[in-house]
């Protein structure tokens, strides 16, 4: 692999990886000031935050790289740039991301099984040679353990709850399964990182643990898997969500308040 | 990763100044503590009539840290220095462990309870809700987790069983 071809996989990596977390903030965002009960408002919307702050340190350390690069189709790049001025074929988050925040049901399940796999994928990647990565991973991890227990506690309050909360898990879980594929197939650049199919086998087992606390029947390995996110092969979801997200730097471009 | 580090020592007579300075420095969102409280000041170094000065963050998303740079940058300005440098560093990551005894008397007399565990302890007990915190006001320890996510960041939400007040407490981290 030549320096160049390895610095632009390094590059697109750590895009995956911020676009994942700051699209999923986003999302999550959409409950502020609409959240169940009060405390949830505030948990959903402080767990945006930090979702938000790792795309942050994400996306810096990606503008750094590419502003260091010899030549690059988005330098100069900002954290801003890069979250605000590129379009929705340059995304490269989790299709599981992206998709309509739904009830909270469904918001909850996709919190579950994206903080399970972030879990999984951060306590690997704090251990790769990459310093910087390495960094954001092992700070991350610390506030996805939260994710992970809140998201847990309410995938069994729900599952194991009334017929009305269980009916919907069920909903939500044939909703949303068909997208947790992808997480475990690699895209090309991220060979030479973490390989996501090795996290697969983890993740099945804490999410079974989890189901079967909730009463939830775990869905079949063998359905069909959608994927396309992490190459910009996205649903038309991501297209209305960034045309809110980047309009106004878009409109006016460099615009403080 | 060294457990030494997260206390700098060995400071210079210059170095030692500008500690003073930083000490003056309060968190925008507690008030109550300084930046020297919260163990977030990584390192001071002054050279050439530079200071350069390196934080890290407490949460990957707290608002107040663009907030902290600007208001250690303004200190140092008004204590005569010119040429300022701030850097921010993840690794190693910040914990609640870093927190000075003085901060955790100063957020308990606030009326916000301080982390109670070592990190160390608290990931081990993360799916339990065992932690002992005791209410800020009547220090009862009789009080219940209402939500891990209170009205910051770094804050969850508890409730005195006794004297039934809610109160936040600074989680573990
Ligand atoms: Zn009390």
């Amino acid at each position: 692999m030549s320096a160049h071809t390895s610095n632009q996989a390094l590059i697109d990596y750590t895009l995956h990886l911020a676009d994942s977390s700051l699209i999923m903030a986003q999302r999550s965002s959409e409950w502020c000031g609409h959240g169940p009960v009060l405390e949830q408002d505030i948990a959903i919307t402080n767990i945006s935050l930090d979702l938000l702050g790792q795309a942050r340190h994400f996306y810096q350390y990606a503008a750094g790289l590419i502003n260091q690069s010899a030549d690059h189709t988005l330098k100069p790049a900002t954290e801003d740039s890069l979250a605000y001025l590129r379009d929705e074929r340059a995304f490269k988050n989790l299709l599981l991301t992206e998709l309509p925040k739904g009830d909270w049901a469904q918001t909850i399940l996709k919190h579950f099984f994206f903080s399970v796999y972030q879990s999984l994928l951060y306590t690997r990647l704090q251990t790769v040679p990459d310093k910087d990565l390495a960094a954001i991973a092992a700070k991350s991890l610390k506030e996805v353990a939260y994710h992970v227990k809140w998201s847990s506690e309410w995938v069994i309050r729900l599952g194991d709850g009334t017929a009305e909360s269980h009916q919907r898990m069920l909903t939500a879980i044939e909703e949303l399964w068909p997208y947790t594929g992808e997480m475990f197939r690699a895209a090309d650049y991220e060979t030479g990182m973490v390989d996501p199919s090795t996290l697969h086998a983890g993740w099945l087992k804490e999410v079974q643990d989890v189901f079967a606390e909730a009463t939830l029947p775990m869905s079949s390995e063998s359905v069909y898997m959608h994927v396309g996110g992490k190459t910009g092969l996205h649903t038309e979801n991501l297209g209305y969500m960034l045309a809110e997200l980047q309009y106004l730097q878009r409109a006016y471009p460099g615009a403080e308040w | 990763m060294n457990q030494d580090i997260h206390i700098p020592t060995s400071q210079s007579p210059q170095a030692e100044k500008v500690w003073e300075v930083l000490k003056q420095v309060t968190d925008p969102e507690i008030p109550v503590l300084t930046v020297t409280d919260m163990g977030i000041i990584r390192k001071v170094d002054v050279h050439d009539g530079m200071v350069e000065v390196t934080i890290t963050p407490t949460y990957s998303g707290c608002p107040a840290m663009d907030m902290i740079s600007v208001n250690i940058r303004l200190a140092l300005i008004e204590a005569g220095y010119r040429e300022i440098r701030i850097h921010t560093v993840l690794d190693p990551a910040w914990t609640t462990d870093w927190m000075t005894e003085e901060g955790k008397q100063k957020l308990r007399a606030y009326g916000i309870a301080p982390p109670a565990e070592t990190t160390a302890r608290s990931r081990k007990l993360l799916f339990d809700d065992v932690v002992d915190v005791e209410c800020p006001r009547c220090q009862s320890h009789n009080t219940r987790l209402l939500s891990q996510f209170g009205s910051t960041a770094c804050k969850a939400l508890y409730q005195c069983n006794d004297c039934k007040e809610p109160f936040d407490y600074f989680k573990c981290h």
